[in-house]
């Protein structure tokens, strides 16, 4: 393991000149050797070259992707508390308790909860706004950079911020009270019935403008003749972007919703953030993420940790997994099911 | 209803579309003028009229924040892992996704499933174990234990978003390169990184901004005031001076001002990246 940490920041910084690469290159040079042998070299240049060019990339993945997985599923299996080696076996018993702990069938309903209105709020919400912008109207570029603003400020920053407006005498209560909506006031953040939506609201308001300049991004890789040509033959403008343009939008809409999945299953920052690990759980917006941040690191319990790491990611595996087969399927072919071809 | 009127070339477009897009607008804008705007009001205006405008302006709160030895240290820990972190994971990246695009060899597909099955596995569900890793290898409290981990998790939407750029360079040009003499790495290094500035320059500031705002990794790696970078500076801040809210909105719109900055410059790079990704 230390090799691998040894090498890789001297990769990193090889970037300008990288000799060795450089070198095997101009090795290329010298005159053309008998056919047979040539062949032979070439395939162990092609090798060589396989090699370096890829050896760094697969070593630090796995070393620091792929290697925790595994050493969490090993963890899992101990009460352990960082310190040492692991001794206390405790076999299935971390998961038994993981299972049936009603903390974590909370926090994996609020996750769900997230993961469905993500989808069901920003989605049709992109859409629409993305066909909006998506004519011909002045200033799209400007708009483009300002509706990206909230996707480019950090959730922490945005967490701060909206935190000191929700509070009961933040901003949005006082801007309420101006514009005489006054009874729509409330506890924001504190309120356990209200707190959920209050969050939804927070990340629809972060990446939807995200949703919208893939979406964009989208519908201006659609060949404009094809709107032409069906507005010929007499076609109104809805039918034109529910026949034409949302099919031809289907691989944006399915990789945005994956890329929405995701994140809603990792959801953390944001909820630390504003309502800390502990008042997440009263208020009622504690994720599966805050769940293991609080029950393992903050506990010092990291076998416990390790083992809810193995939940969540069995769960997002599943979950892309499913999607992938049913959905992603066409989009990413030659991608993730078949390889680079 | 107003839809055909959209259909006919106007100069401007029709009234509705510009009254919605200016309400998206607000909704995403206002929320950071609140938190810049805030900073530039004492606490006694922010508590008697929180959703106010800053009356009189006072520029006290931004000139002591940018006076603090510690906003500058954390910018500078902030700058240093983001540097590191986008340089790696864009020439880790473009190296092994020339080697996914162009090479044929055996273990090919596998090798692109592996990075494509790291999208699945975002930093936050592996940061347990992953605290685990880097605390044996002794990075606990040092940047590179932050750098390191945003290279690899990085590399999976890198190598995704590279790989259909790189294979759409035209195969001419390669038989060219080698006609003239130059061999599969002077391809590269020549033809190819040149030729995929666009995707490189997407990865780039994907990479930067990510780095920018990562927050979780940090938190689990780096424990002393001296490493922290900006998101943790934020957060030590806010809860170090809770009552001073002028002054913690001033710290938090100073932190956020490089990221934006930075997309600012590039944002068409970014819509025409994510266009070629999409596609691909």
């Amino acid at each position: 393991m230390s090799n691998t940490l040894g090498t890789e920041p001297a990769d990193g910084h090889q970037s300008q000149g990288t000799p060795g690469a450089g070198s095997a290159a101009s090795s290329a040079r010298p005159a053309p050797p008998p056919a047979a042998a040539r062949r032979r070299r070439g395939r162990a240049k092609l090798r060589l070259e396989i090699a370096v060019l890829s050896g760094p990339a697969i070593l630090v993945f796995l070393a620091f992707v792929i290697f925790p997985v595994a050493l969490a599923a090993f963890y899992g299996f101990y009460r352990w508390h960082g310190y040492g080696p692991p001794t206390d076996w405790v076999g299935l018993n971390n998961y038994k308790l993981i299972l049936t702990d009603p903390a974590f069938q909370q926090v994996l309903w609020h996750t769900g909860v997230i993961l469905v209105l993500s989808l069901a709020v920003q989605g049709p919400l992109a859409i629409g706004l993305a066909l909006l912008l998506n004519q011909r109207i002045r200033g799209r570029s400007a708009i483009r950079v300002l509706i990206f603003l909230p996707y480019v400020v950090s959730e922490v920053i945005v967490g701060t911020g909206w935190s000191l407006m929700l509070q009961s005498n933040g901003a949005l209560n006082d801007l309420l009270r101006h514009v005489g909506l006054g009874f729509l006031q409330a506890d924001w953040l504190a309120d356990p019935d209200l707190a959920i939506w209050t969050l939804l609201g927070i990340i629809s308001w972060k990446y939807i403008g995200f949703a919208v300049i893939l979406m964009l991004a989208g519908l201006q890789s659609i060949p404009e003749e094809l709107s032409e040509a069906a507005q010929i033959d007499g076609a109104s403008y809805w039918q034109i972007q529910r026949r034409i343009t949302l099919p031809l939008l289907g691989p944006t809409i399915r990789i945005w919703a994956f890329l929405s999945i995701i994140g809603s299953l990792q959801l953390f920052d944001l909820v630390y953030i504003i309502w800390g690990p502990y008042v997440a759980g009263t208020a009622g917006t504690s994720t599966m993420a805050i769940y293991m941040v609080g029950q393992g690191r903050n506990a010092g319990n990291y076998g416990y940790g390790s083992a809810i790491a193995v939940v969540m990611f069995l769960i997002s595996l599943v979950v892309a997994l499913l999607y992938q087969r049913f959905l992603l399927r066409r989009d990413l072919q030659g991608a993730i099911t078949e390889g680079a071809s | 209803m107003r839809a055909r009127t959209a259909d006919r070339p106007q100069k401007w477009g029709n009234p509705f579309t510009y009254f919605v897009a200016l309400l998206f607008i607000g909704t995403c804008v206002a929320p950071v003028l609140y938190i810049v705007l805030g900073g530039f009001r004492t606490n006694a205006q922010i508590s008697t009229s929180p959703a106010g405008l800053p009356e009189p302006w006072v520029a006290s709160n931004y000139l002591n924040v940018l006076k603090s030895v510690t906003f500058w240290g954390e910018f500078a820990n902030s700058l240093v892992v983001a540097l590191a972190s986008t340089v790696g994971t864009v020439l880790l990246g473009l190296m092994v996704s020339f080697v996914l695009a162009r090479y044929d060899f055996k273990f090919k597909g596998a090798m692109y499933s592996l990075f494509a099955a790291g999208l699945m596995f975002p930093l936050v569900i592996a940061i347990t174990p992953l605290y685990i890793v880097v605390k044996d290898l002794g990075l606990v409290d040092n940047l590179l234990g932050v750098i390191v981990p945003q290279i690899a998790f990085g590399l999976p939407m890198t190598v995704i978003i590279l790989v259909p750029f790189l294979r759409a360079i035209p195969k001419e040009i390669e038989e060219a390169a080698a006609i003239d003499g130059t061999g599969r790495l002077g391809f590269f290094f020549r033809m190819v990184i040149p030729l995929s500035r666009p995707g490189v320059v997407t990865v780039g500031i994907l990479a930067f901004i990510g780095s920018w705002n990562n927050y979780v990794l940090p938190l689990y790696v780096l424990n002393s005031q001296a490493n922290f970078t900006l998101p943790l500076g934020v957060q030590a801040f806010s809860s170090q001076y809770s009552v001073d809210t002028a002054k913690v909105l001033a710290f938090t719109s100073l932190a956020m001002l490089p990221a934006m900055a930075f997309f600012a410059a590039f944002e068409r790079k970014i819509v025409g990246g994510l266009t070629g990704a999409v596609k691909g």
